[in-house]
């Protein structure tokens, strides 16, 4: 039997259709119980409190699917009982006195006592674990466990304790699990007592999540949740737009417009606790006050918002947002051009005298960032300020920041998930932190008495004096509040939470 | 013949410790250190130096590059900074994955540029050969990654066909043993993890293997044209063949030799391809991986892919060369 040219082309065309007649077509995952999600960066470790991962806000939402926190956190960046029912210090502030909630069991089914938060705590204080966090942790130890009752002594007094126990590094890991198994075997297969097990995990591509049943919130409404790993946005696009995913963040404001008015899907924008701002170096021509605060009056960070980001952000003028404990309303810098220009002749510059500096950006790490810099040169132009542009990678940006020798002026965003006022202007503007560039003895005594201040509301009020004072000096220029867009399937509830995180925990079928 | 294996084999090595010892510097002199990045908000300047001194940065870059080359020749290439394990594991846990997508995108641009070589060859002269090289400027033009966009909205969003990114759907559990999925579900005849596994590389393969196959068309029907004119095709035609057996028969068979050499030397470059066209599709592979690599500054881990990167461009031109010279009788006697 010999197989003409005819019959070979009959039998690859028939191969073809059956191999598209194979394809499932796109993936439908919002059936039910199911949930798919398509997250904007990829998970590189599971243990949530050691290495660089620890420190990433962006992935906090998908450990905190899996581990709970020390204190839960609401959606409105207020504090909640989580594992710990109870917390607070003695009437002296020398201990720390802990209430662990009963019934809660880990993954495997073991028992969740009192001793794995004793432990956990313990853990994170050592230097040699290798927590980023543990100049915090460090500052109580001597542990007692009674029952579910822990007490601990205070070592060094620090105000902001309970409120990191619901931030960066702050999850309970389980004892004798973790002991039993060491770091690979729990990299391997990690356990919590969060919402969700996870069940499956390729690295670079997804998650499989599977609901815990004997959550002690509640089993969360969606049985599975897969996140997959997609960092292109426009692949994220592409995800939902083709209901491969039912959620997606962090996309283009334009592609948020278009997408919500489409059939199916809805949007949500939530300012967050991610704020854009101006570093300005203590060097050159930023020692002159009337330069730093010409710099500060001459943008218009509305009409920057306005024509750059599509509306989506809310303009701030110092690094304290209306959700922060240290807000003051009354700080005002404003839109000034015409004082920008008093102030820059007062010093001798002017339009036809500039002063010049350079800025630093980056290009494509936070929406328009690049662009709202060029914007804000144009708007400096105007008044007599010359600026140049220098274009950076983030991780220059660190390297330049750690070593205190940034460019006069440098873009970057600041995130702060508890919103206190240490984590956000007390690191971005003490001196002496590796993460400010501005070193002003007059600030810096202003700050350090509020680093161990045990009253609460003196503490806040020393906070917003020294925002104040930090507008009145013009010794950084706040430029607005981002705004997260969440793109969903209609068919699902999505409830954003102020920090950012995207928690499948808060979604639900609609 | 063993001379000269042992010449390349020797020079392999060259290139290799040349590679290891400019990548080891490189990545140390460019701007963005792994330690600032890494830095809690309260570190001290004692906290920076021991962070520094953990990962071995506080050491001079030749005594760091000395200390690297001796575990390396070990098998010990270090411990990723940003995922926290070893690199090599990391590696060969992802390198399958990629081998894959190249050998689909290679095995694609071959069979897609033949056909219209010999199409174009065939038709010489028409509209055809018009047609089909105004195609092949096109796939040319137009880079991998924005081949991929072009997929990804037409067959992944406006006829979803195709999945968006992955390498395997999520919900699927593999029985495998290796990385290498597609070849194992060809072996133990899974065919719906086949499809599935197809249904999320087709596109990212044909991204890659365009622009190659139009450069295997371009040269391969340059080279049929050029047998054509050969007295062996002229005796084949007095013989009463038709033009196509001609072709095909005759020509093809001496025509394709540079083709090949071609397409081996290009796999090379198509494997460089990956590393947009993965982290477009959120494709699993070493690309992929090697992006994250650079952003987060995980110098153990950049060196490492940048290594076997080099390992797998030396081993295929080696390959090539010593295959052309089997192939080519005027070298093999030579």
């Amino acid at each position: 039997m010999t197989t003409s040219r005819r019959d070979l082309l009959k039998i690859g065309a028939l191969g073809g259709a059956a191999l598209i007649a194979g394809f499932p077509g796109a993936e439908v995952s919002a059936q039910g119980s199911e949930l798919t999600i398509a997250y904007n960066v990829n998970l590189p470790s599971w243990d949530p409190t050691v290495g660089p991962s620890a420190v990433n806000p962006t992935i906090q939402a998908i450990y905190q699917s899996v581990f709970d926190m020390y204190i839960a956190q609401n959606p409105d960046l207020s504090f909640a009982p989580g594992l710990l029912t109870k917390w607070g210090w003695n009437d002296d502030k020398t201990k720390v006195e802990m209430e662990v909630r009963d019934g809660v069991t880990w993954h495997d089914g073991s028992p969740f006592t009192a001793e794995d938060v004793a432990w956990s705590l313990e853990r994170a204080g050592k230097p040699e674990t290798g927590n980023p966090i543990q100049f915090v942790w460090s500052k109580i130890g001597n542990f007692k466990v009674d029952g579910n009752k822990i007490t601990a002594d205070v070592k060094e007094f620090e105000p902001v304790l309970f409120k990191w126990m619901s931030f960066l590094t702050g999850y309970v890991l389980p004892k004798a699990y973790y002991e039993k198994v060491g770091a690979e075997g729990f990299e391997k297969a990690p356990i919590g007592t969060g919402p969700y097990m996870m069940e499956k995990f390729e690295r670079n591509a997804f998650v499989r999540l599977k609901a815990n049943p004997n959550y002690w919130g509640g089993k969360p409404a969606f049985e599975t949740v897969i996140i997959k790993f997609v960092p292109d946005s426009t692949s994220r696009v592409a995800e939902v737009e083709s209901g491969s995913s039912q959620v997606t963040l962090e996309i283009p404001y334009d592609e948020f417009d278009r997408l919500k008015a489409k059939d199916g899907l809805a949007g949500i924008t939530t300012p967050i606790s991610d704020i854009g701002m101006i570093f300005l170096n203590d060097i050159d021509v930023m020692l002159d006050k009337n330069v730093r605060l010409a710099a500060h009056h001459a943008i218009d960070k509305q009409l920057i918002i306005d024509r750059l980001l599509n509306g989506y952000g809310i303009p701030i003028d110092t690094l304290e947002t209306p959700q922060y404990a240290a807000y003051d309303a009354s700080i005002k810098v404003g839109y000034d051009p015409e004082k920008a220009k008093t102030l820059l002749a007062a010093s001798g510059f002017g339009p036809d005298k500039p002063v010049k500096f350079k800025i630093q950006t980056t290009k494509g790490f936070k929406p328009k960032d690049y662009e709202m810099i060029q914007a804000i040169v144009g708007m400096w132009r105007k008044v007599g300020i010359e600026a140049e542009i220098e274009i950076y990678e983030i991780a220059k940006h660190y390297e330049l920041r750690a070593a205190d020798t940034l460019a006069p002026a440098a873009f970057y965003n600041w995130g702060n998930a508890i919103g206190d006022p240490t984590t956000s202007t007390g690191f971005a503007m003490f001196g002496p932190s590796p993460h400010s560039v501005w070193d002003s003895k007059d600030l810096i005594d202003m700050i350090i008495p509020l680093w161990g201040e045990k009253d609460e509301t003196k503490r806040i009020a020393g906070w917003k004096a020294v925002s104040k004072y930090i507008a009145e000096q013009g010794y950084v220029i706040p430029l607005l509040q981002y705004v997260q867009p969440i793109i969903h399937a209609k068919s699902v509830k999505v409830t954003p939470h102020v920090s950012g995180a995207l928690l499948p925990a808060l979604m639900s079928p609609a | 013949m063993s001379r000269n294996l042992l010449i390349r084999l020797g020079s392999t090595m060259v290139t290799l410790f040349g590679v290891a010892l400019i990548v080891f510097i490189l990545v140390r002199v460019v701007p963005g250190n792994p330690i600032a990045m890494m830095l809690p908000p309260g570190a001290s300047d004692a906290d920076i130096a021991l962070l520094t001194a953990h990962y071995g940065l506080d050491k001079p870059i030749m005594t760091q590059f000395w200390i690297w080359l001796g575990r390396a020749l070990q098998g010990d290439f270090g411990t990723s900074i940003s995922l926290r394990q070893d690199v090599m594991s990391l590696i060969f846990g992802r390198l399958p994955a990629t081998l894959e997508l190249a050998t689909l995108a290679l095995l694609i641009a071959m069979a897609l540029g033949g056909a219209l070589a010999i199409t174009a060859a065939r038709f010489r002269g028409t509209a055809v050969e018009t047609g089909i090289d105004l195609a092949n400027g096109a796939s040319l033009a137009m880079p991998d990654f924005l081949w991929g966009l072009t997929f990804i909205l037409l067959f992944g969003v406006l006829i979803p066909v195709f999945a968006i990114s992955g390498r395997v759907s999520p919900t699927l559990d593999l029985p495998f043993v290796t990385g290498f999925y597609l070849i194992e579900s060809i072996l133990r005849l899974r065919v719906d993890i086949f499809l599935d596994l197809m249904r999320h590389m087709l596109m990212p393969a044909l991204a890659l293997a365009l622009p190659l196959a139009a450069v295997i068309a371009q040269l391969l029907k340059t080279s049929l044209k050029e047998a054509m004119q050969q007295d062996y095709v002229m005796l084949a035609r007095t013989k009463g063949f038709s033009e196509t057996r001609v072709l095909i028969s005759e020509a093809l068979r001496n025509a394709v030799i540079p083709t090949l050499t071609l397409a081996g030397v290009q796999f090379t470059f198509l494997i460089g391809g990956t590393v947009i066209v993965e982290r477009l599709f959120s494709y699993e592979g070493l690309g992929n991986m090697a992006i994250d690599a650079v952003i987060n500054r995980d110098l153990p881990l950049i060196q490492g892919i940048v290594l076997v990167f080099a390992l797998i461009f030396v081993i295929i031109n080696l390959i090539v060369d010593l295959s052309y010279a089997l192939l080519n009788p005027r070298l093999r006697h030579g």
